[in-house]
């Protein structure tokens, strides 16, 4: 390969990243940036019950008079068109298939959770960043890439990573569902032409990415091989402790609504 | 007595251009192999109004006539996207973030699905406009050059860039003269520059012609003066382009 002397210096003017390592620059919390509301997710595999925990988190928030939003993973309605058709009709590579995803969370970011945040809400996610983070690196994309067209949203203030072992996971899948889509079984990745198979080793491999990430982000680990009433409690306890729940009800003078 | 008319027949030697070292801006695309990629990507960048979709269809024909197999791309073309980024722009109901991530997911839908495949084929790409507006129009809009530049880290560096430069006075007539109104979003209207969509045209195209001139100081554009006639403006391109093809 010829590359020219100045071509060299102009990419590493341009873009830094490619040669050097970013400057690890900590994105910061909504409660570190000064939102006076506070953004709760729950992470973790297909299949290890983070929905229906957040479900029950939700319902008790509610009970309590307090203000809650909660918003799903790819769920934005003018998103959704594209991403749909992109799986329906296997269109997507690993470069759309997370560029796509992060349509999606910024037209939930920018439309309903910073807004809500800076109106004091308790905004409550099912899936972050970091699901984007796990499955887009799992597919081959760059992780520093992955990461920096996030960074335009701040961290959540707790993250649940419901930890399961991979064999519950995958059971609790494969017992109620059994007809796994392309993208979800991870096909893609051509890891195996047996899609059952191929969603195993795709699981395996988000599991690894959450595992890593655990520590790193300060992850809330919850045994999700407990029953779900048993988890329930512990999350409810985590959140009562480390967040003033006082301050969000629906009728503080100071809100806003 | 009937003589038929002789043509003269001229043959000139058809240029095969070779594979030359390609890189991406970034980190690129995963598991893209840049070795074998024997055909050219020219790239035409410049405002609307500025004389590109006019210059790429001459250039089209004269590269055909030239012997080379050419293929075109262009923003919100791509099969994923297209229509619901039409849409959603129609609404004006995307914010800047969502708007950019759209647009970056269509162009990369083109490069990987039109764009590599064709150069990979040794076709001549041109591109109607390509990852620099689309990084103009975010920064005039705030946002984060460095989030900018890693996201279109991705995209291949291109053989050839021409910006057709034209004034923004100059726009306004030519964009008159074929449609007697102004686009609201060449005109930058989502950033309440003014309430006046001539006032706000103008505004906007002088800030984007701002930005694109500080590109240019490090992304090596070829700036060319879109205010000649079509014929001035395309024996500039051919030549230039020429020159690329025989690798200089």
């Amino acid at each position: 390969m010829e590359i020219s002397i100045r071509e060299v210096d102009l990419a590493a003017f341009l873009f830094p990243n490619h040669r050097h390592k970013p400057k690890k620059e900590r994105v910061k919390t909504f409660a570190e940036l000064g939102f006076p509301g506070r953004l709760i997710a729950v992470e973790g595999l297909d299949g290890s019950g983070k929905s229906t925990q957040i479900y029950l988190l939700k319902r008790w928030l509610e009970s309590l008079g307090l203000k809650v939003f909660f918003s799903e993973w790819n769920s934005s309605p003018l998103v959704k068109n594209a991403t749909s058709k992109g799986k329906k009709r296997e269109l997507l590579s690993p470069t759309t298939f997370s560029l796509i995803h992060a349509t999606d969370f910024a037209d939930r970011y920018e439309r309903q959770l910073s807004p809500l945040l800076r109106a004091g809400y308790l905004v409550l996610c099912d899936r972050y960043a970091f699901t984007a983070y796990a499955r887009d690196t799992v597919r081959g994309c760059p992780q520093d890439w992955v990461r920096g067209i996030y960074s335009f949203a701040p961290l959540p203030d707790l993250v649940f990573f419901f930890k399961a072992s991979l064999e519950t996971s995958l059971q609790r899948i494969l017992d109620g569902r059994p007809q796994l889509k392309y993208f979800e079984a991870g096909m893609d990745l051509h890891l195996s032409t047996d899609p059952y198979e191929s969603f195993r080793m795709f699981q395996g491999r988000l599991l690894e990415q959450y595992l890593a990430m655990s520590s790193e982000f300060h992850f809330l680990e919850i045994d999700a091989n407990q029953p779900i009433e048993a988890q329930q409690s512990v999350v409810r306890d985590l959140v009562a402790a480390r967040v003033k729940l006082s301050e969000y009800g629906c009728n503080h003078p100071e809100s806003v609504k | 007595m009937n003589v038929p008319l002789r043509v003269k027949i001229k043959r000139r030697r058809i240029i095969a251009p070779r594979a030359k070292a390609r890189r991406f801006y970034g980190q690129g695309l995963p598991g893209v192999d840049l070795s074998k990629l024997a055909g050219k990507l020219i790239v035409v960048e410049g405002a609307d109004g500025s004389g590109r979709s006019t210059q790429i269809a001459r250039l089209v024909t004269w590269l055909e006539e030239c012997g080379h197999a050419t293929v075109q791309v262009g923003l919100k073309r791509s099969t994923l996207v297209s229509e619901e980024l039409e849409q959603a722009q129609q609404g004006n109901i995307l914010s800047h973030t969502t708007l950019s991530l759209f647009y970056a997911t269509d162009f990369a839908d083109q490069l990987e699905n039109i764009i590599l495949p064709g150069l990979r084929a040794g076709l001549m790409v041109l591109a109607d406009r390509y990852i620099y507006t689309l990084m103009v129009r975010d920064m005039v809009r705030g946002m984060d050059a460095a989030w900018v530049r890693n996201l279109y880290g991705i995209a291949l560096q291109p053989d050839a860039v021409f910006y057709l430069n034209v004034p923004s006075e100059e726009l306004v007539v030519r964009t008159f003269a074929k449609k007697q109104s102004l686009d609201y979003w060449e005109s930058g209207m989502d950033l309440g520059l003014s309430r006046d969509m001539f006032d706000s045209f103008l505004q906007y195209q002088n800030l984007v012609a701002q930005r694109f001139k500080e590109l240019q100081a490090c992304y090596d554009f070829t700036i060319v003066d879109g205010r000649r006639s079509v014929d001035a403006v395309n024996r500039e391109l051919r030549q230039r382009i020429q020159s690329v093809l025989q690798g200089e």
